[in-house]
């Protein structure tokens, strides 16, 4: 169906947004682009608010140029938009996208929407993680980046992800003292994906270099550890972890920051009815779309938002669902040749990732280990024990995970189970002793993030 | 196949199902409930949680008294906490005109045995000093009151099942017949039930099973809109509601303040997927910040929704078959329910014992839909 004056909506100005009006721009679209930032950039190209000082290749270290090209590429974009920062996009029905801004709720009617929401922290709690001075790695680097600021002092990372090395690394650079960095994941298990990692020789060569680099720092780098408590009263005091077969140590630090990879923000992609399935590689629900980023009529799938692939993966796909988008508009073929070679660049950055994924496995065991009385929801406060009565009560629903919300009001709360989600749905399968996958996932409403009561509809 | 006899079969183990069976199994009978889903998953669990007679249809308060003595004892009851808090209900007036509805409807009230107190503003401001200036007086309930949806239903479920009743999850009926003998009910995991009675409180699926005794329904799925914001300190002790407005407004003792009301939002009993029109959110949002102000600067944090059953009166189908003889209907509550379903299973359990009960049900024969031919609905 080919349109005269078709409304297409991008959500989210980081690199698959951006790609992705670029590309609706150049055959002469005008995409109306809705990010929550005040800024384009997303989360990983974040800029600083104005009169920070730091350099592009402080910011962003290895990534200054694709930064730098990213930010030139949407301030030069800002004439030929429509263009509304802080702005969220908080529900999705009927082909209508409702927006908020400054407590304003304006809905935007949709011929084709394109969701680039992007990727938050993938948490796994573990006894002590609700203590002030404990962060996700995505918020600490965010803190760094943003602000300037480190987030303490004397600094313990922790987690199974490539972020881990990265945000130590970085603020190691910036002058913090790295107390140490835990990778929970074995080594054997990064050997073990040495193979696919070399899908993208310069990435894994990156990471090869960060390690190193910490090494030479004198950063202290333990591998297969599992974290046991943090410690502190009011606030992060030390960390308590066990070595592989070895008994408990002891470190102390004033902040830990902490990850499990990532996970998309696909609460919109939910609410616009998009297939979800459990991907066994990456460990979680995943809404379905193709490689070219269709997921639904007028819907379509880019970057983390979809599946975790990193910047460059999502640079590649937002352009590519953008020419999916345009074909299906009837703006003729799009562009076929295009097509084919973003596909296949894009087909070698996500077995990257698949390897990725080997190398920095989730520890479920950690879930499936937690102390009764450790919180894993933070916003509702319910522990682990909590959550496993819920699921063994008779007549209870078994450990299908919506009831198992209903009975221990996980995932009620603020966040509604972004971040309790997955480590939730952990902890009842074990419950019960089935598999993660058969446990379901929770389901989707709109506001997906908080909107203020006094908010008014201008139409 | 695995076959069971029993004295009563109930498809559908919402709340209506699962207090039928608690009371019959405590009488003596021999009971099997048939669910589809989860006991107490859809209407019985994601409603308001209000206890309210107010406004009420008034030939419906005899069944409604007779529940409010049911809540007021229910952990006595199911033996378990299912956060019942009776706090009161005030229906407000915001000028003589909604004044007069609540004093018409007080005075028709009071035939019934419900004593409904009409307060002023004056009064209302100093008991409760949050209420919006513009309230004028209401008329007060203090035996109404909430009670936690989702805990409800389960409860009864563990009751019914403790004195000997057999509840199935995921049995799902699928071919449901009747002959000489009493019923025969096949589920789609191949169970095979036979009874003497049946009932049908299969909510918004009850037109399945109405239809397949030669009595089609006009029922249709619907889905209330339900939002809540973060919690701040206690202050709203009793459930709020406008004259002649579906919003309502509450807070749990936790802290979280809820908001209900219209209109209601597309329910989908194929997909099981319920979904809250944006639009409604605001607009009950809205209509809660005119009654009280000070909620402004809170940030709604959530909405549900689920899949409830509507009859175009907005009355319930309470009472026997006009087609088949042992099988008693309860279903279509129109999102007024909960606070009657306690009572309702009791009256199923006497219709189902001795074929009568004294509570009045007449209004809601299935008789007044004798004449319809037409579809019930899935979505």
């Amino acid at each position: 169906m080919a349109m005269d004056d078709p409304r297409v909506v991008v959500v989210g100005a980081g690199p698959a947004g951006v790609r992705a009006a670029e590309a609706l721009v150049k055959h002469g679209l005008r995409p109306l682009v809705i990010d929550e930032a005040p800024l384009s950039g997303g989360q990983i190209y974040r800029r600083p608010p104005p009169g920070f000082r730091r350099t592009t290749k402080e910011l962003y270290g290895f990534e200054a140029a694709k930064a730098e090209a990213i930010h030139r590429t949407f301030d030069g974009l800002t004439d030929v938009i429509d263009y509304r920062p802080r702005t969220l996009a908080w529900n999705v029905q009927d082909r209508v996208l409702y927006t908020a801004c400054d407590d304003v709720v304006t809905p935007v009617s949709f011929d084709a929407l394109l969701l680039a929401t992007g990727a938050t922290d993938r948490v796994l709690p573990f006894p002590g993680w609700t203590l002030p001075g404990v962060y996700t790695l995505g918020g600490s680097q965010v803190a760094l980046k943003h602000q300037g600021c480190a987030v303490g002092r004397r600094m313990v990372f922790l987690g199974s992800t490539p972020l881990l090395y990265l945000v130590a690394y970085q603020y190691a650079r910036a002058g913090a003292e790295v107390a140490a960095v835990l990778d929970t994941a074995p080594f054997s298990a990064k050997v073990r994906a040495v193979p696919k990692l070399l899908s993208n020789t310069s990435m894994f060569v990156k990471g090869l270099y960060t390690m190193a680099a910490l090494h030479r720092l004198g950063v202290a780098i333990e591998h297969g550890v599992r974290p046991v408590a943090v410690e502190g009263d009011d606030a992060v005091a030390g960390l308590r972890y066990r070595r592989r077969g070895e008994g408990e140590v002891r470190i102390d630090c004033d902040a830990v920051a902490f990850g499990f990879g990532l996970r998309p923000e696909s609460q919109l992609a939910d609410l616009a009815d998009c297939d979800f399935r459990f991907d066994p590689v990456f460990h979680q629900w995943l809404p379905q779309c193709a490689d070219d980023g269709r997921a639904g009529e007028g819907i379509y799938l880019a970057g983390d938002g979809a599946r975790i692939g990193g910047a460059d993966a999502a640079e590649v796909s937002g352009e590519l669902a953008a020419l999916s988008l345009i074909e299906d508009l009837g703006g003729g073929p799009g562009d076929k040749a295009r097509s084919v070679e973003l596909s296949r660049r894009l087909s070698s950055l996500v077995r990257f990732q698949a390897g990725l994924a080997g190398a920095f496995p989730w520890p479920a065991d950690m879930a499936r280990s937690l102390p009764d009385n450790a919180i894993v929801c933070r916003c509702e406060r319910v522990t682990a024990g909590e959550v496993r009565q819920a699921v063994q009560r008779p007549l209870g629903g078994g450990c299908e995970i919506n009831r198992a919300k209903a009975f221990s009001r996980i995932g009620m709360g603020r966040c509604q189970g972004r971040f309790c989600g997955l480590s939730s749905a952990e902890i009842s399968a074990a419950a019960q002793d089935r598999d993660i996958s058969s446990v379901g996932r929770l389901r989707g409403a709109g506001p997906v993030k908080p909107i203020k009561l006094a908010t008014v509809l201008d139409e | 196949m695995e076959t069971i006899g029993t004295d009563v079969v109930i498809v559908g183990g919402g709340l209506m199902g699962c207090s039928a069976a608690l009371d019959l199994s405590r009488k003596g009978r021999s009971v099997v409930v048939l669910e589809r889903g989860f006991v107490g998953a859809q209407a019985s669990g994601v409603n308001f949680g209000l206890l309210r007679r107010q406004d009420r249809f008034l030939p419906q308060l005899p069944l409604a008294n007779r529940a409010v003595e049911i809540w007021h004892r229910l952990e006595n009851v199911v033996g378990e906490d299912c956060e019942v808090e009776i706090r009161g209900h005030l229906r407000f007036a915001l000028d003589d005109e909604d004044m007069a509805v609540i004093e018409d409807y007080a005075a028709g009230a009071r035939e019934y045995d419900f004593e409904i107190e009409i307060l002023g503003g004056e009064t209302l401001r100093r008991r409760w000093p949050w209420l919006s200036d513009r309230v004028v007086g209401a008329g007060w309930s203090p035996d109404d009151g909430v009670a936690n949806p989702r805990l409800v239903t389960p409860a009864y479920a563990r009751a019914a099942r403790a004195a000997g009743a057999d509840i199935r999850e995921e049995h799902e009926a699928v071919e449901m017949t009747h002959d000489g003998g009493g019923f025969r009910i096949v589920t789609q995991n191949g169970l095979e039930v036979r009874a003497s009675i049946m009932l049908n409180t299969a909510g918004a699926w009850s037109y399945h099973v109405s239809a397949n005794f030669g009595e089609p329904v006009p029922l249709t799925a619907i889905g209330p809109p339900e939002a809540v914001t973060e919690p701040v300190p206690y202050f709203i002790e009793p459930t709020i509601q406008r004259v002649g407005s579906p919003v309502v407004v509450r807070q749990v003792q936790r802290g979280n303040v809820i908001i209900a009301g219209k209109p209601r939002g597309i329910a989908d009993n194929v997909t099981n997927r319920a979904y809250v029109a944006p639009r409604s959110t605001l607009a009950n949002m809205r209509k809660a910040l005119e009654v009280v102000p000070s909620l402004g600067s809170l940030n709604l944090i959530r909405v549900w929704s689920g899949i409830e059953a509507a009859l175009p009166d907005n009355l319930p189908v309470l009472g026997p078959s006009l087609t088949t003889p042992g099988l008693f209907h309860a279903f279509g509550f129109s999102g007024h329910g909960f606070q009657i379903g306690p009572a309702v299973g009791v009256v199923l359990s006497e219709l189902a014992i001795d074929g009568r009960t004294e509570t009045p049900i007449e209004p809601f024969t299935m008789g007044r839909f004798a004449d319809y031919e037409g579809e019930g609905s899935d979505a």
